[in-house]
C-alpha cells in the first residue's frame, strides 16, 4: 500500500513535540489520518468481492429534460492489492447502433489507466488514451475518472465534519486527486457511519468552483457483506444537465479470472 | 495457373459441414435464447459529373441493405453461435446487389484455447488512411473503396491468451473473390472487372485453404501485433481481356508478413502498419507510419478534436496489384461530440507527394431517437494526374446519404 505521501504517526513524544513546534500542522496530520482512515474503511467494506457483473440503464437528461437512454453491462475483477487497480469490462447493449461497443480498463493507481475500445462495426480493437480522464463519459455528466478513479490510494484526504445526511449520521471529507489530468482540484464526500458508505459527493472544477454533485441510493448488501447502490444521480450544476444510473441486481463469485480481462477478450465480444 | 473451375468445393463441403454444426449446436444451446437485432438502411449516392465510361449509368444511386445479427451464448457465454447475413439491393448496378455471409461462425472458448470455426470477419490494423496490415477478409469493394468493408471468410481459428501475449492460427477456407461495380456501375476501371473470370496461381483454384499465424501483445505503452500468411491474395491483378472488353481478376499465391504498432502516451497515438510481400512481381514492402493527437473538451466543451498524419509508402511496381498510395501524405481530423447522439465526424485528404493528386474525405454520423442513425460520407478525386492509379476515378466524386434502422 503507497501511503508515502502521508506523514505517519510516529508516538506520543513525537507529536507532543510537534504539537509545541507547529500546532497547525499536528492538527493537519490528523484531519488526514482521520480522513484517509475513514475512506479506508469505505472502500475495505466493499473489498473482497472477487468478481462482479451487473446491467445498468444510463438516462441522460439535457437542461431542457430531454432524455437519452444507454443500457450496458459491466464486469469487474477485484485485484486485491491494494497498489494496482482493478480490471473492468463495460459493453454496451444500447442504443443499438453501438451495441456491441466495448472499453476494457485496467486500473493503475497514478500511472495512466491501460484502455481499450472494441468498435464492432469494424471488429476493431483499439488502444486508446487514458489522460481523457476529465472527459464525459459516452455523453454523460459522469466523466472516465469518475469511473476509473474510485481506487482508495489515487487520493490524499482531509477530515471536514460530521454532520446529519438525511436519516444518517455522515462523515464528511474532502479528497484530492494524487493522479494527473484530473478535472477536479477537489471532492467532498459524505460517508455514512452505520455501514460506511458514500451517500453524496461534490464535485469542484479546476477553477475551485462546484461542478456537479453525484447523489448515491438504494444500497442493498450482497453476501452479508458488500454494499451496493442502485442508483446513482449526477446534476451538472455549470449546465443543468444530468445522468441516472440504475443498475439491476448485482452478481458475486462468477468465478472470472485475469484471462476475462485480457486484451484478447474483446475480440470475443461478437 | 488456371481459370476457375469448380474449385469452389472444399468451402461448399466447409460451409455444408458448418451448416449440420449450427444445427447441432443450436439444438443444445437451450440454456439462453436468440438474440435477434441488427440494421436496415437506405441509401442515396450522388455524384459530382457524368459518368466517363460506355455503359456507365448517369445520375443518382439508391440502395436498400438489410443486415440482422443473430446471436446466441450459453455455459456463461463460452460456447457462441453467431449468423450475420448482409444484403444489398442496388437500383443501378446489378454487381453492387449482392448477398454475403458476413459471419456465421460457432466459438467454443475453454480454460487455454479459443476455437472459432466458421465465417468470420478479422480485422488487424492502426492506422486510419489504409488498412494495410488487414489480411484475412476480402475486400467488399461494391460497399465502398476504402477497405473497410470485407466479405466473410470461412476458417478455423485457434487462439491462446498466455502470459507472452496472444497467439491466433487461422485455416482460410475458401477463397472469396473480391466484388466489383458492373458495366452500369460507378468507381469501376474502363473495361469492367469481370470479377467471375478469376484466374488463380494455385492449381486448387479458389479452393486452397490459407494459413496465418499471428502474434499479439502489449507492453506498458506499447501495443504490438506481427503475422506471416501464406496463401492466395486476397489482391488481384488486373488483365485486360480486349477482346471482351474486360479485366480479368489475376490471383497470385503470396507470402506476407506484417507488422502493427501502437505506442500511447498522453494524448498521442504514434502509429506503424508495415508488410513485406512476395510471390506479386518483385517482392516488395510497403508502410503506413503515423499519429493522431487529440485535443480533449476543446474551449471547455465536451468536443474533442484529434489531429491525424500519417505518411503512405509502397514499394511496389506494376507487376503487383495496383495500389495508389505509393508515396502519400495523409492529413486529417476527427471530431467526437462526446452528445448523447454520439455525433463524429472524420474528414481528410490522402495526397501524392510526386503527381499531387488528392483524394479527400468527410464521413459524419449522429443518431436521431434511439434507433436511427443518419450518416453522410463523401469522396472527392481532386487534381488527378493522368498516369495516376486513381486516374479511373476521376469523375466518380460522390456523396453518399444514408439513413439506418436499428432493430
Amino acid at each position: 500500500m503507497n501511503k508515502c505521501s502521508r506523514p505517519r504517526r510516529n508516538g506520543v513524544l513525537w507529536a507532543a513535540m510537534l504539537a509545541v513546534a507547529t500546532l497547525a500542522g499536528a492538527a493537519d496530520a490528523s484531519a488526514e489520518d482521520k480522513g484517509f482512515e475513514i475512506a479506508a474503511r469505505s472502500d475495505r467494506s466493499d473489498r473482497g468481492f472477487g468478481d462482479s457483473a451487473v446491467d445498468l440503464k444510463m438516462v441522460l437528461r439535457n437542461a431542457a429534460g430531454q432524455e437519452a437512454t444507454r443500457e450496458l453491462s459491466l464486469r469487474t475483477l477485484e485485484v486485491p492489492d491494494e497498489s494496482v487497480g482493478d480490471k473492468s469490462l463495460i459493453v454496451f447493449g444500447t442504443p443499438r447502433d453501438i451495441e456491441g461497443t466495448a472499453l476494457l480498463s485496467h486500473a493503475k493507481i497514478l500511472d495512466p489507466d491501460d484502455q481499450w475500445l472494441y468498435l464492432p462495426a469494424l471488429k476493431r480493437i483499439k488502444r486508446i488514451s487514458s489522460v481523457n480522464k476529465s472527459g464525459p463519459f459516452v455523453g454523460s455528466e459522469f466523466a472516465f475518472e469518475d469511473f476509473t478513479s474510485l481506487e482508495l490510494n489515487k487520493f490524499e484526504y482531509e477530515y471536514l465534519r460530521g454532520e446529519a445526511c438525511g436519516d444518517l449520521e455522515c462523515d464528511v471529507i474532502e479528497r484530492r486527486p494524487r493522479y494527473e489530468h484530473s478535472g477536479y482540484t477537489k471532492q467532498i464526500a459524505w460517508i455514512d457511519r452505520e455501514v460506511h458508505q458514500i451517500r453524496k459527493v461534490e464535485f469542484y472544477d479546476r477553477r475551485g468552483d462546484l461542478l456537479k454533485t453525484l447523489t448515491l441510493d438504494d444500497y442493498r448488501q450482497y453476501e452479508g457483506a458488500y454494499w451496493r447502490a442502485h442508483a446513482l444521480h449526477m446534476v451538472n450544476h455549470q449546465t443543468g444537465k444530468s445522468t441516472d444510473l440504475i443498475y439491476s441486481e448485482f452478481r458475486f463469485g462468477l468465478g472470472l479470472s485475469e484471462r476475462d480481462f485480457d486484451k484478447g477478450v474483446l475480440s470475443r465480444i461478437h | 495457373m488456371r481459370a476457375r473451375t469448380c474449385g469452389r468445393f472444399s468451402r461448399n463441403v466447409f460451409l455444408a459441414l458448418l451448416g449440420a454444426g449450427l444445427a447441432a449446436g443450436a439444438a443444445r444451446a437451450e440454456e439462453d435464447s436468440w438474440h435477434l437485432s441488427g440494421m436496415m438502411a437506405a441509401e442515396v449516392r450522388g455524384f459530382a459529373e457524368a459518368p466517363a465510361y460506355e455503359g456507365q449509368s448517369g445520375g443518382g444511386q439508391a440502395a436498400w441493405i438489410l443486415s440482422p445479427e443473430l446471436d446466441r451464448r450459453w455455459r456463461d457465454g463460452r460456447r457462441q453461435l453467431r449468423v450475420v447475413p448482409f444484403l444489398r439491393l442496388d437500383d443501378l448496378d446489378d454487381e453492387r446487389t449482392h448477398f454475403d455471409l458476413r459471419e456465421a461462425y460457432w466459438r467454443g472458448v475453454g480454460d487455454a484455447w479459443e476455437v472459432t470455426v466458421g465465417v468470420n470477419r478479422v480485422f488487424w490494423g492502426v492506422t486510419e488512411s489504409r488498412h494495410l496490415a488487414d489480411v484475412i477478409n476480402q475486400t467488399d469493394l461494391v460497399e465502398d473503396i476504402d477497405g473497410e468493408d470485407k466479405l466473410g471468410q470461412p476458417m478455423i481459428q485457434l487462439a491462446t491468451d498466455r502470459p507472452w501475449g496472444r497467439l491466433q492460427a487461422f485455416a482460410l477456407i475458401g477463397f472469396r473473390e473480391r466484388t466489383f461495380s458492373g458495366p452500369a456501375g460507378r468507381l469501376r476501371t474502363p473495361p469492367p472487372v469481370d470479377e467471375d473470370a478469376a484466374i488463380y496461381e494455385s492449381g486448387a483454384g479458389s479452393g486452397r485453404i490459407d494459413g496465418v499465424l499471428r502474434w499479439s501483445h502489449y507492453f506498458g505503452d506499447w501495443d504490438v501485433g506481427a503475422y506471416w500468411f501464406h496463401g492466395t491474395g486476397r489482391e488481384p491483378q488486373l488483365i485486360p481481356d480486349p477482346a471482351r472488353g474486360r479485366m480479368l481478376p489475376l490471383y497470385r499465391v503470396i507470402h506476407q508478413a506484417g507488422v502493427d504498432v501502437q505506442y500511447t502516451r498522453n494524448a498521442w497515438l504514434w502509429k506503424l502498419e508495415a508488410i513485406a510481400r512476395e510471390g506479386q512481381g518483385a517482392t516488395f514492402g510497403a508502410g503506413v507510419a503515423g499519429f493522431e493527437y487529440t485535443f480533449y473538451q476543446v474551449g471547455r466543451s465536451a468536443v474533442d478534436v484529434g489531429l491525424l498524419g500519417e505518411y503512405l509508402y509502397d514499394g511496389r511496381d506494376d507487376t503487383a496489384p495496383p495500389a495508389f498510395e505509393d508515396d502519400d501524405l495523409f492529413v486529417g481530423s476527427r471530431v467526437a461530440f462526446n452528445d448523447p447522439f454520439d455525433t463524429a465526424v472524420l474528414g481528410g485528404a490522402i495526397v501524392d507527394r510526386h503527381d499531387g493528386s488528392v483524394v479527400a474525405f468527410l464521413e459524419a454520423e449522429r443518431r436521431v431517437g434511439s434507433r436511427t442513425k443518419l450518416e453522410l460520407e463523401t469522396r472527392w478525386f481532386l487534381n488527378v494526374a493522368p498516369n495516376d492509379t486513381l486516374r479511373v476515378f476521376d469523375r466518380d466524386s460522390h456523396v453518399v446519404l444514408r439513413v439506418s434502422r436499428y432493430f
